[in-house]
């Protein structure tokens, strides 16, 4: 087999960055094939046949009630139940996943509980797909090779941008940061942090560029589809740039103020997503500027003289 | 106070003892990580019941010399790694955040 066309150092990031990057909601089968709580084990069980589905949620009023398996069906056809409503029999502790979720955590599920599919509901509860193991295998191999493509175009450009490149003497360090990576967060950061201190910079200073380049790295790892963080560092300049490839913020000023946040509930139980960090960066910064809208990515520029 | 006395002084279990010993600065009681970045002091202790890593990565690029985790919240073993190896002090409390904030406030304030 011919070797991918990815380097040996980025390899392994182009795998992360697809598990962190897609959503349950980009795996999953939508819109669902559900039935209500009145409807009869039997009418689910044509709804399996004609479908070729193993599973059926129950819905009623939009809200989850329960599910129902090709497993139940068999057991009610086997006790002689098949023809009582899905409301008597369902299973009613359903565990669902959330659309918003990253497909990494998803798969966990698959691991934790026996279950070959589970109902996706969107943020206010509604009951929006269904995903199985297969879903996401399929998935994963459609972003696999957007990934390769992407892969392909990127190095050539970083290699035609490497070779007019001069070496004046500073500090220059770019990393990649992968959407929800929450497990490497900060580590770019760490890295500026020890680059620094090792030209001398004065610890007020380095705490400074330290709060910017956290807050950038983690707006990246929390709100992009994934991006760039970079250091350029010497002679009196300490500037980071982070770039991501989307979605873009739609208002830039709304951003900027303290105490808004777009983040969801489960970034905010890990004490992110408190509408500080664009402000806290701007605060530490002797120049700053920032350039971003729907659709297209963002950049953040900071720069901190010393 | 110096780190090494935190445990006795504040009755607190050791979750992860390898560090440079130093004096403490302050303390600093917040679940926000932001927050932490852009107010706490160097040098100083964070009370939290942010048990992950994220609050380690965020204690070492402050320079932070130790973490409570109050609740008796669970210690995932990747984040005592990962203070471990940035020789952060990680101790953990039954106590509340509140309780543990004013007995620390006590002891840093005891001549």
């Amino acid at each position: 087999m011919a070797p991918l066309p990815i380097s040996p150092e980025t390899g392994p990031q182009a795998v992360l960055e697809i598990l962190y990057s897609l959503k349950v909601r980009d795996a999953m089968t939508s819109p669902v094939i559900s039935a209500g709580p009145r409807d009869s084990i039997r009418d689910i069980q044509y709804l399996m046949r004609d479908n070729n589905i193993t599973g059926v949620p129950i819905v009623e009023e939009g809200r989850l009630v329960g599910l129902v398996s090709m497993g139940l069906v068999i057991q009610a056809l086997d006790s002689g139940r098949i023809e009582q409503s899905a409301g008597e029999l369902m299973t009613r502790m359903v565990i669902s996943l959330e659309d918003d979720m990253p497909l990494a955590f998803a798969t966990t599920y698959f691991n934790r509980y026996s279950y070959g599919r589970f109902p996706v509901l969107n943020r206010d509860g509604v009951l929006v797909g269904i995903v199985s193991a297969s879903d996401i295998i399929r998935a994963m191999l459609i972003a696999m090779n957007k990934e390769v493509e992407r892969l392909e175009a990127e190095l050539s450009a970083a290699a035609a941008a490497a070779a007019d490149r001069p070496s004046d003497g500073r500090v220059r360090l770019l990393f990649h940061v992968t959407r929800f990576d929450f497990e490497n967060a900060g580590k770019a950061s760490a890295e500026f942090k020890k680059a620094l201190k090792g030209l001398e910079i004065e610890a007020g200073t380095v705490r400074r560029a330290a709060v910017a380049a956290y807050e950038l790295e983690l707006n990246e790892v929390i709100h992009s589809e994934g991006g760039t963080i970079g250091l350029v560092a010497g002679e009196g300049r300490i500037e980071i740039s982070a770039e991501d490839r989307g979605p873009g913020i739609p208002d830039v000023e709304a951003a900027m103020t303290e105490g808004f946040s777009t983040a969801n509930e489960w970034i905010r139980s890990l004490g992110f997503g408190a509408g500080m960090g664009l402000p806290n960066a701007k605060r530490v910064s002797d120049d700053f500027h920032i350039d971003s809208g729907p659709g297209r990515g963002t950049k953040v520029g900071v720069l901190i003289k010393y | 106070m110096r780190i090494s006395e935190l445990a006795s002084s504040l009755g607190l279990e050791t979750a992860q003892g390898a560090y440079a010993d130093r004096e403490i600065s302050s303390g600093y009681a917040s679940d926000l990580l932001s927050d932490v970045m852009a107010n706490a002091a160097a040098d100083g202790v964070l009370v939290t019941v942010q048990a992950h890593k994220n609050a380690v990565a965020v204690a070492s690029l402050v320079g932070l010399a130790a973490i409570v985790i109050c609740n008796s919240r669970p210690l995932p073993e990747d984040m005592i790694e990962a203070a471990r190896s940035e020789g952060v002090a990680v101790f953990r409390s039954a106590e509340n955040a509140f309780e543990i904030s004013g007995r620390l406030w006590a002891a840093l304030r005891r001549p």
